[in-house]
C-alpha cells in the first residue's frame, strides 16, 4: 500500500506516472523525485518496497510543496490580488480571464456555461 | 517576459523625487500622476497617489502588498455600462 503525500494511492501504474496523481507533481517533477530517491521509474506502485516508498516520501517532503499546502499557497496568492484591488484581482473577483485573453467569444473555462442575456425593455 | 534585472524596476523619476521630498519633510499630500507604468516602490508606502485613468485621477492608497505592482493596475481604464438594454434609440426605427 503506497500512500504518499496524503491520500494518493494509485496502484497498478508505473511510479513515474502514479506520482503525477499528486497535486503539484507533473511528469518532470515526478522524474526528478524518482532520481533523488533512487527508485526505478518503471516499477509498479504495488511492487514498491516499504523502504522505497519512504525514500520517495522523504524526497517529496524535502523539495516540493504539494497537495493542500500548495493549494493553500495558490489561494493565498489569489486572495492577495483580490484584496489589493489591482486589475488581476478584479478579474479574479469577476470570474473573467486574468491574462488579457479575449472575452468577446470563448473564455468559457473562466465564465462557465453560457448565460443568454435577453433584451430588457426600458419602461 | 519580465524586465531585465540589470535595469531595475521602471520608476517615474519625477514622481519618486516628489515622494522623497514628502518623506523628507514628513508630510503627506495626494500626488497627481500620469505615470501608470511606474512600479510601486517601498518609498510610496502610506502615500495616496492619484493615478490617471484617461479621464480623471483615481486616488490609490499604497499598502505593503502593492509593492512591485504598477500604479496603472489600480486605476481601471474601462467603464462597463452593461449589456442588453432596449433604449429609445435602438427601438426607434421599428
Amino acid at each position: 500500500m503506497a500512500r504518499i503525500a496524503g491520500v494518493d494511492l494509485p496502484r497498478e501504474k508505473r511510479v513515474e506516472v502514479a506520482l503525477t496523481y499528486i497535486y503539484g507533481l507533473g511528469p518532470s517533477r515526478a522524474r526528478q523525485v524518482l532520481g533523488m530517491a533512487r527508485v526505478n521509474p518503471d516499477t509498479r506502485v504495488r511492487s514498491l518496497t516499504e523502504e522505497e516508498a519512504s525514500r520517495l516520501r522523504e524526497a517529496i517532503d524535502r523539495s516540493y510543496r504539494v497537495e493542500g499546502d500548495l493549494q493553500r499557497e495558490v489561494q493565498m496568492n489569489i486572495k492577495r490580488l483580490i484584496d489589493i484591488g489591482c486589475y488581476r484581482g478584479i478579474r479574479h473577483r469577476r470570474g473573467l480571464p486574468v491574462r488579457g485573453q479575449r472575452t468577446r467569444t470563448n473564455a468559457r473555462t473562466r465564465k462557465g456555461p453560457r448565460k443568454t442575456v435577453g433584451v430588457r425593455r426600458k419602461k | 517576459m519580465g524586465r531585465s534585472v540589470r535595469k531595475g524596476p521602471y520608476v517615474d523619476e519625477k514622481l519618486v523625487a516628489k515622494i522623497r521630498l514628502f518623506n523628507a519633510r514628513n508630510e503627506k499630500r495626494v500626488v497627481k500622476t500620469w505615470a501608470r507604468a511606474c512600479t510601486i516602490i517601498p518609498e510610496f508606502l502610506g502615500h495616496t497617489i492619484a493615478v490617471h485613468d484617461g479621464r480623471k485621477h483615481v486616488p490609490v492608497y499604497v499598502t505593503e502588498d502593492m509593492i512591485g505592482h504598477k500604479l496603472g493596475e489600480f486605476a481601471g481604464t474601462r467603464t462597463f455600462r452593461g449589456h442588453g438594454h432596449h433604449t429609445e434609440r435602438s427601438t426607434a426605427l421599428k
